[in-house]
Parts: C-alpha cells; sequence; structure tokens
C-alpha cells in the first residue's frame, strides 16, 4: 500500500462512483434510490479512506512535494498528469473528501427528484476538486478548476430555490471570466519558461517587474472571483441562496478554498515582487471585505444570505493573512481555510436542516425553536459561537493567528481586522437569538421535530472537528510549517 | 504508362471511386422505386467506405511524403488524406443523420445523395489542389451543389430564398476570389502553387510589384473570408443555414468548412508565405469581427440554427487565431504549432457541427420540426441520455474543459500569445465568455425546465444514428480526456505540409 497511486485514487474512486450511480440509476424511485444512496456512499467512504495514508504518512519536515505521481498526458504541450502534495494542499484534500461523505448523508432523505444524477454530480466535483488542490501543472490544475464549474452549475440549476436558473448562470459566468483571463497568463508563463507547465519551473521564473504586474492582475481576476472578495462577490449570496444544502456546503466549504489556494500555489511563489508592489491593495480589498461585509451580514433577513455574506467576510481574513506575508498570517490563513470548511459547512447544514422542515429561510419565519429542538439548537450554538470566532473553536485560531501577524504590520490594521470579533459575533448570535430562543413564533415551529440519526450523525462530527481543531490546533498546523516556511522564503525574494 | 507512373495516378483513386459511384448512383437511382431508397443510401455509403480505404491505402503506401500529379495541377500529401478522411467521415454522419428526416419530409430524392456526393467530389479537389485554377474548380463544382441542395425543399419559400441568397453572393465571393487570383497571376506569371511561392519569395523585396500583389491578396482574402463565412463577410451565413433543411444545413456546416480551410493552407500558407505579414493583418481583423459578431449576435437567436449560424461564424474566427499566428516577424520557427493549432481547432469544430445538427435531426419527427430553443425545453426528463450528449456538444463548443473544445481553444489561444497577440488572445477569451452564455442557456432549457405541455420523448429511429449520435458526444469526451492523440497527428501532418 505503501507506494499506491493515493492522489490518483482520492482523485478517480469518487468521479468513477459518480458514473457507476449515473449509469444504474435509470430506474427512478423506491427501490432503486435507495440503492444509488448506498453506492454513493460507499464511494464517498472509499473516497475519504484513501485520502487517511495522505495525513499519516506525511513527512512533516519536508517542504517539498509527497506522493508525487507523472505521467505524460499531452505532449504536444508538455502538460504532465503530475500530482502531488504538500502541508498547504494536503489539508484541502482531505477536508474535501470529509466534506463529501457528509454531503451524501445530508442529501439521504431530501433529495426526492433525480437522485442519481444529484449524486453523481457531487461525487464527480469532488474528483475534480481533489485533482485541483493535488495538481502540479497548471493546466491540469485549470483543467480541474473549470471542470468543477459543470457539475455546480448543474447542482444549482436543478435542484436549487426559485431563482436558480439566475444565480446558476451568473455563478458560471461569473467564474468563467475569471479562469478565462487566468488562461491567457497561464499561456503566457508557458510561453516564457520555454515551453513549461510546471508550477515549480514557474516558481523559478525570473520575471520582469511590469510582466509580473499584468500576470498579477490575470491570476487576481481569477481568485478573487472565486475568493470571492470585495467587490466581485456578488455571485455569492446568490448562488448560496439558491443552491441547495449539499451545493451551499460543497460551495462554502471547498469550491471558495479554490480562490485562496491558487493565491498561496500561483501568485505568491510566482509573482513574489508584484504581490508585494500590491499587497496594499489585496490588504485594503480584505479589509473592506472583513469590515463593510461584516455590516452588510448584520441587516440579512435571509439565513442563508446572512451565512453567505459571513463568509465572504471571513474568507476576506483568509486573504489578508496571505498578504502579510508572515508566518503567523499565512499559517492562521490557512488554519481560517479549514476551519471555515468545517464550520460554513455546518452552518448550512443547520439552516438546510430547519429547512427541510419549515420550507422557509427567513428568519422573521422563526422563533423559539430551542422549544421543539433542543439537540439541534445546542448543536447549532457551537457553530454560532464557532462562527463568532470563541476560543476553544477551530473559528478562533485561524483569526487570532492572522490578528497577531497583522499586528506584527501595524497597530491600525490589526484594529480594523479585529473588529470582526465584534461584528462576527453580533450578526451570528443576533440571528441565533431570533430564530432559536424566545417563545414559539408560530404553529409551524411548534410541529417541528428534533434531529433525526442521520441529521445527528453529520452535526456531530462537525461539532467534533471544530472543538478539536479548536483545542488542539497543533495537529494542523504541523503539517504547514515547512511549507509555509519555504513559501515565505520563496516570496521573499526578488526574481526580477 | 510504366508502372511507376500507373502507381502514381493512383494518388487520384479515391477522387475517381467518389465520382465514378457518383456517376454510377445517379442512373441507378433512377431505376430505383422504393420510396426509402436503402439501395442508393447503401451505395452511398458503400461508396465513402471505398474512398476511404483508398485514402487510407494512400496513406500506407506513401506515408508523409508530397507527390504531384497532373502538371503540378494535384497534390497528395498527408494533409490532404487526413482532411479527406474528415470529409468522408462527416458526409457519411449527414447521411445517416438525416435519412429519418429526409424520410419523414419526403425529401429522401435522389439528387440529395448524388448531389452530396457530388459536392464531396468538389471539396476532394479543393483539398488537393496545387493550383489556383484546380482550387476554383473543385469551389464551383462544391458550391454549385450545395446551392440546389439549398434548394432540396423545393416547395418552401424560405428554402428558395436562402439557395438565392447563397448562390448570389457565392457568385459573388468566387468572382472576388477570381479577381484577386488573376491579380496574383499578373504578378508572378504563373498559377501554380509552389511557383507562386517561390516567386513571391523572389518578388518580396521589390516595392512595386508587392504592390500588385498585396492588392490581389486582399481579394484573394476577401473570397477566402467568403466561404469561411467570416464577418464581415458573413451575412449569407444565418440565412442558409436558417433557410436550408436540416439535413442540408448539417451539410453545409460541416465538411465544406474543412474544404475552406484546405484552401486557405494551400494558398495562403503554400502560395504566398513571404506575404504572411500582409495576410495576418487581414486575418487578424476578420477574426477579432467574427468573434465578436458571432457571439454577441447569437445571444439575441431564438432560433437554434441561426443560433449555431453564429456560433460557426465566432468559432471560424477562433480558427483564424491559429492561422495568422505561424510566422512571427519573418520568423517562422512556430508556424507548425500555429497551423497545428488551426487543423485542430477545424477537426474538432466539424464533430461538434456535426453533433449539434445531428441533434437536432434526432430531435426532430414527422410534422414537428426541431428548430426553436424552446423545442430543448425539459429534454433531460424526457432522454436523459441524449440530453447529456447534447450537454457535452454545448460544453464543448462553449471550450469547457474536459472537452475537446476546451483544448482546440487552448491550441488557439497559445498560438496567438507566442505569436505576441496578446489583445487578441484577451479579446479572444472575453468573447468567448459572452458566447458561453448561450451555450449554457441551452443546458439550462434542457436541464432546469420542464418539459412542454404534451411534449414526447423523440421517437428513436434507426439503431445506427442512435450509437453515431453518442459515439459524436463521447468522442468529445474521449478528446477532452487524452487530445494527445488528434494533436500529434496534427502535428505530423502539418510538418509535413
Amino acid at each position: 500500500m505503501s507506494n499506491a497511486p493515493l492522489l490518483s485514487l482520492a482523485i478517480w474512486v469518487p468521479i468513477f462512483t459518480g458514473l457507476l450511480v449515473l449509469a444504474i440509476g435509470k430506474n427512478e424511485g423506491g427501490q432503486g434510490n435507495a440503492r444509488v444512496r448506498w453506492i454513493a456512499l460507499g464511494g464517498a467512504l472509499l473516497g475519504f479512506l484513501v485520502t487517511l495514508p495522505l495525513y499519516t504518512k506525511f513527512d512533516l519536515q519536508s517542504a517539498g512535494f509527497q506522493f508525487v505521481e507523472r505521467e505524460v498526458w499531452i505532449e504536444r504541450f508538455n502538460v504532465f498528469y503530475h500530482l502531488g502534495v504538500d502541508g498547504i494542499s494536503v489539508l484541502f484534500v482531505l477536508l474535501n473528501s470529509f466534506i463529501t461523505i457528509l454531503v451524501v448523508i445530508s442529501g439521504w432523505s431530501v433529495i426526492e427528484k433525480r437522485v442519481s444524477q444529484y449524486y453523481a454530480a457531487f461525487l464527480i466535483m469532488s474528483g475534480m476538486l481533489n485533482g485541483v488542490f493535488s495538481s502540479l501543472d497548471a493546466l491540469l490544475f485549470y483543467v480541474f478548476f473549470e471542470a468543477t464549474l459543470i457539475p455546480m452549475f448543474i447542482i444549482i440549476g436543478v435542484w436549487g430555490g426559485p431563482n436558480r436558473v439566475y444565480a446558476a448562470v451568473k455563478f458560471f459566468l461569473y467564474t468563467l471570466l475569471g479562469s478565462l483571463l487566468m488562461l491567457v497568463s497561464m499561456l503566457y508563463l508557458y510561453n516564457k519558461s520555454g515551453g513549461s507547465f510546471a508550477i515549480a519551473d514557474w516558481h523559478k521564473l525570473p520575471l520582469a517587474l511590469d510582466a509580473q504586474v499584468l500576470l498579477f492582475f490575470g491570476f487576481l481576476f481569477a481568485f478573487a472571483v472565486k475568493v470571492p472578495m470585495w467587490p466581485v462577490h456578488t455571485w455569492l449570496p446568490d448562488a448560496h441562496t439558491e443552491a441547495p444544502t449539499g451545493g451551499s456546503v460543497v460551495l462554502a466549504a471547498i469550491l471558495l478554498k479554490l480562490g485562496a489556494y491558487g493565491f498561496v500555489r500561483f501568485t505568491l511563489p510566482i509573482l513574489p515582487d508584484a504581490s508585494r508592489e500590491f499587497a496594499w491593495l489585496m490588504i485594503a480589498l480584505s479589509l473592506i471585505a472583513i469590515a463593510y461585509i461584516g455590516l452588510v451580514t448584520l441587516v440579512q433577513t435571509d439565513m442563508k444570505r446572512l451565512i453567505a455574506y459571513s463568509s465572504v467576510s471571513h474568507m476576506g481574513f483568509v486573504t489578508l493573512g496571505f498578504f502579510i506575508m508572515n508566518s503567523y498570517g499565512v499559517e492562521g490563513a490557512l488554519v481560517q481555510m479549514i476551519s471555515h470548511g468545517f464550520v460554513s459547512a455546518a452552518l448550512f447544514l443547520c439552516i438546510g436542516v430547519m429547512y427541510d422542515r419549515m420550507h422557509s429561510r427567513a428568519i422573521a419565519d422563526y422563533g423559539g425553536v430551542v422549544n421543539t429542538m433542543p439537540r439541534f439548537a445546542a448543536l447549532m450554538m457551537l457553530f454560532a459561537m464557532a462562527n463568532a470566532g470563541l476560543p476553544a473553536t477551530s473559528g478562533f485560531v485561524g483569526e487570532f493567528m492572522v490578528i497577531m501577524g497583522a499586528m506584527k504590520q501595524s497597530f491600525w490594521l490589526a484594529f480594523v481586522a479585529a473588529s470582526t470579533l465584534i461584528l462576527g459575533a453580533a450578526y451570528t448570535l443576533w440571528m441565533y437569538k431570533r430564530v432559536i430562543f424566545g417563545d414559539v413564533a408560530n404553529k409551524h415551529v411548534g410541529e417541528l421535530k428534533d434531529l433525526n440519526w442521520r441529521e445527528m450523525l453529520v452535526l456531530t462530527a462537525l461539532a467534533a472537528a471544530t472543538l478539536f481543531m479548536g483545542i488542539y490546533p497543533v495537529a494542523f498546523t504541523e503539517v504547514m510549517h515547512a511549507s509555509v516556511n519555504d513559501l515565505l522564503r520563496h516570496a521573499a525574494l526578488p526574481k526580477l | 504508362m510504366t508502372a511507376r507512373e500507373f502507381i502514381n495516378h493512383m494518388l487520384v483513386l479515391p477522387e475517381a471511386i467518389v465520382l465514378f459511384g457518383a456517376c454510377v448512383l445517379m442512373l441507378v437511382d433512377l431505376q430505383v422505386k422504393s420510396e426509402r431508397r436503402i439501395g442508393s443510401y447503401r451505395m452511398a455509403l458503400g461508396v465513402l467506405a471505398a474512398a476511404a480505404a483508398a485514402t487510407l491505402f494512400m496513406l500506407f503506401v506513401n506515408g508523409s511524403s508530397k507527390q504531384y500529379l497532373f502538371y503540378g495541377l494535384f497534390v497528395a500529401d498527408a494533409l490532404s488524406h487526413l482532411l479527406k478522411l474528415v470529409c468522408y467521415a462527416s458526409v457519411a454522419a449527414a447521411l445517416i443523420y438525416s435519412r429519418q428526416y429526409l424520410l419523414d419530409r419526403d425529401l429522401l430524392r435522389g439528387e440529395f445523395i448524388t448531389l452530396l456526393l457530388f459536392s464531396l467530389v468538389g471539396m476532394m479537389i479543393m483539398i488537393s489542389a496545387s493550383s489556383f485554377i484546380t482550387i476554383y474548380l473543385g469551389l464551383e463544382l462544391m458550391s454549385l451543389c450545395l446551392y440546389a441542395l439549398v434548394a432540396l425543399n423545393r416547395d418552401s419559400p424560405l428554402s428558395i430564398e436562402a439557395a438565392m441568397k447563397y448562390f448570389v453572393l457565392g457568385a459573388l465571393s468566387s468572382g472576388l476570389l477570381l479577381y484577386g487570383m488573376s491579380m496574383v497571376y499578373g504578378a508572378t506569371g504563373t498559377l501554380n502553387i509552389v511557383e507562386v511561392a517561390r516567386v513571391t519569395a523572389q518578388l518580396a523585396g521589390g516595392a512595386s510589384d508587392r504592390t500588385f500583389l498585396v492588392f490581389g491578396l486582399v481579394f484573394v482574402v476577401a473570397g477566402l473570408a467568403f466561404k469561411i463565412g467570416v464577418a464581415p463577410f458573413h451575412m449569407w451565413i444565418p440565412d442558409v443555414y436558417h433557410g436550408a433543411p436540416t439535413a442540408v444545413t448539417l451539410v453545409i456546416g460541416s465538411a465544406p468548412k474543412v474544404a475552406a480551410f484546405a484552401m486557405a493552407v494551400r494558398m495562403l500558407v503554400n502560395g504566398l508565405p513571404d506575404l504572411a505579414q500582409d495576410w495576418q493583418e487581414m486575418l487578424a481583423i476578420l477574426a477579432l469581427a467574427s468573434m465578436a459578431i458571432g457571439n454577441i449576435t447569437a445571444i439575441a437567436q431564438s432560433n437554434l440554427k441561426r443560433m449555431l449560424a453564429y456560433s460557426t461564424i465566432a468559432h471560424m474566427g477562433f480558427m483564424l487565431l491559429g492561422l495568422l499566428s505561424g510566422v512571427i516577424g519573418g520568423n517562422r520557427l512556430s508556424m507548425n504549432d500555429a497551423y497545428t493549432a488551426a487543423l485542430f481547432y477545424v477537426i474538432v469544430y466539424v464533430i461538434m457541427s456535426v453533433g449539434a445538427f445531428g441533434m437536432l435531426l434526432f430531435l426532430s419527427r414527422a410534422g414537428f420540426e426541431c428548430e426553436n430553443l424552446d423545442d430543448l425545453r425539459g429534454l433531460s426528463k424526457t432522454s436523459p441520455w441524449y440530453a447529456f450528449v447534447m450537454l457535452i456538444l454545448m460544453f464543448s463548443l462553449a471550450g469547457i474543459p474536459p472537452t475537446a473544445g476546451f483544448y482546440a481553444k487552448l491550441a488557439v489561444l497559445s498560438a496567438a500569445v507566442t505569436a505576441g497577440y496578446i489583445w487578441l488572445a484577451v479579446a479572444a477569451v472575453v468573447l468567448s465568455l459572452v458566447g458561453a452564455f448561450y451555450y449554457l442557456r441551452i443546458v439550462k432549457l434542457m436541464y432546469f425546465d420542464d418539459p412542454r405541455e404534451g411534449a414526447v420523448a423523440p421517437a428513436h429511429p434507426e439503431l445506427q444514428m442512435r450509437v453515431l449520435l453518442s459515439a459524436n458526444g463521447l468522442v468529445l469526451l474521449l478528446f477532452g480526456i487524452a487530445p494527445s492523440m488528434l494533436m500529434n497527428v496534427c502535428f505530423e501532418v502539418i510538418k509535413a505540409l
């Protein structure tokens, strides 16, 4: 098992399970659907199992890429099927495979329409996302990066809410515009580097500052849309609101991380001088996202929209952490990414739980849920606290590290960034109060049933992850150390 | 005739087979009583198979060597073999896809099959032309057959109008082309393409002669642009695509593009490489205009055939990006890469176009014409598999990985960036984003919307059509996952040019 192509398995097991599910899912209804669900669950579990050795066998001392696989793919363009993970990317492969299991379980009894297609879309997307995080060849990265749009488009459009078509098209076109500009930037680098798509070669490629600046903005657009950064975030609330629960979970937990991951994999090491030159811009945009979007979040009346805006604000922390360019900042940002993966996924699942029962996402339709759903209220409390950044939850660790990093840079930077601790607490807890506490607001709330065992299982798993990460973050940060230090060394050297 | 000469003349065997087959078919078809014309249909497929076998045999015997015949009027090289094979395949697909459609409409007449084969002969002559005269002969043979095919449904005013428009504009463009050719002849004193290339290389220094040549080149490029169908010479395309019976639209949208590409390569790349700076600039304007007009106008179309017509215009503009990136400031180092990209683009485009129109034919039934966007509504519910095939086709047309369309775009963009046309590459990607919108709309209609009242699953016609249509979609996915196969073939072919 030691030399098994683990990363290939992590990519292709879900994809082939997805195709299998699609193929057998002809006879809709009853028995057929049950079989589809079990196969999908099996594929997701197997997909997660093959990623576990990536963590247990990971060499903590090495900053290089591990579990590398390399085959020629397109000779004409010198493209390789080149996979590998380092301390930065390995955790995302694990996170993604973990979230996939939860998504499969959470859709178990909710999705009645086109079940096989639903599971197939999620599994195929999961495999592609693993591909994005483990590609060491830029074109391979791009193919996976773009290809994820297709299943997500279908997921939002087919299983989404009333305004789903608008949201799906907006999502697709926004992200496509960004990635196409990235493609041109990649082709430029391919040409400059004498015909290589290997990301490692690009890391070493000397580039003049004006070329770096153009490329910086080419990449920025692609990644900023994905993160999303203010002011190109407007697709996110629409997409989140209209997507089905599973779609929102994957979108928040994984897809948003692609953009941030792009910054650490491409922008910082390949364009270090332009990154330093425009760090002020990135920091300013991040602070706007944190403070301004935090305020916008406060006034939302739709729970999903609220969490969506809170995601934008939290992702502002991530980009802030990257562009203050010290080890606290970058590691904090990475921790924040993982933590946000757990917490936002959990909150969207919580809203999904309520939506499945009440078919409403409006805060005003709720109140006093604790009276009928005590177990649910307790779990959601934990996630709300984590979203607000309470110590001993995962949300605290990342934010604290980024604020520490910002403090090293300047007091006022840290001051603005720290406003999130107040705003985050305000919007999350206020929503929590209005939805959960108080008297039973109407008779629909009075008839609510508490969590069933499947929902309980999913939320408990996420609660355990959130707490574990809050109490023992070293399990996550130790993996990152070597790679982050290497990245920072690299980003500090001019390559003009 | 010595054995060697005989073998050399064997190189026209594919043309001879198709021509002879077409003539025999014309006679035989007169005797066919059956309305279904199974005999003629099978015979046409047989002729195509025989021609393909002959071409493969030539490829096997001659490899990538270049041979001239008939005093330099005709050339057989790897490019001609490959493009002919693509033409056979697309004509065969046209026959298979359109059979049921034409039967339902009482249009499966002998004319359709014979004209199709004669136009194929024209295309093959264009592909193998090595003289301006041969190019023109092939072009006219092809075009005249196509004009007649457009008017196949002679009771439909729309078809007649389209045929008239096609004929008038086609004649005009042929005139332009001929005028340009005559000027090239005036400047160089020869019509043979190899000779033209040799003389222009010598003339490249002399200013006065060059002006005359460039003046002729303008008309040649304009005529070419008409035939390829790029803006601003695109006016005929939407009307012809819309007016012709869908089966004929399929024919016009596929193999003739290959022939037009061959014509461009023969005239510009083989014949006038020393004027590359001039024609590349012209092509850059044409490419940009096509991508802009094609993609933006396509959004406003509610008729699928018109939408696909504008999409063709945009795609041909994209293909030109490859052709115009070959020579960089007199440096021909990256020529092979650039022309490989264009060739790859054309082949992938033909596969996509055949598939898309094939799908329309598949969904049309007796008394029902699938040609409006709304006709695709809810397809994923009534027939999930064909909706999936259409999904692949649409994402491939939009250039989203993992489909072949992405690598086609990647290759031409890469060529453009290498040639330093970064602004053109950026414009191209922005416009292809605009294009993505209308392809997405089709996916949206198929997957997100409910079927219309009373919509029925398409009647499943013959097995061969279903198999071919599925294969058509899957091939795009296959080339999307393993694009190397086709790309290497294209490169070898261009290298041998």
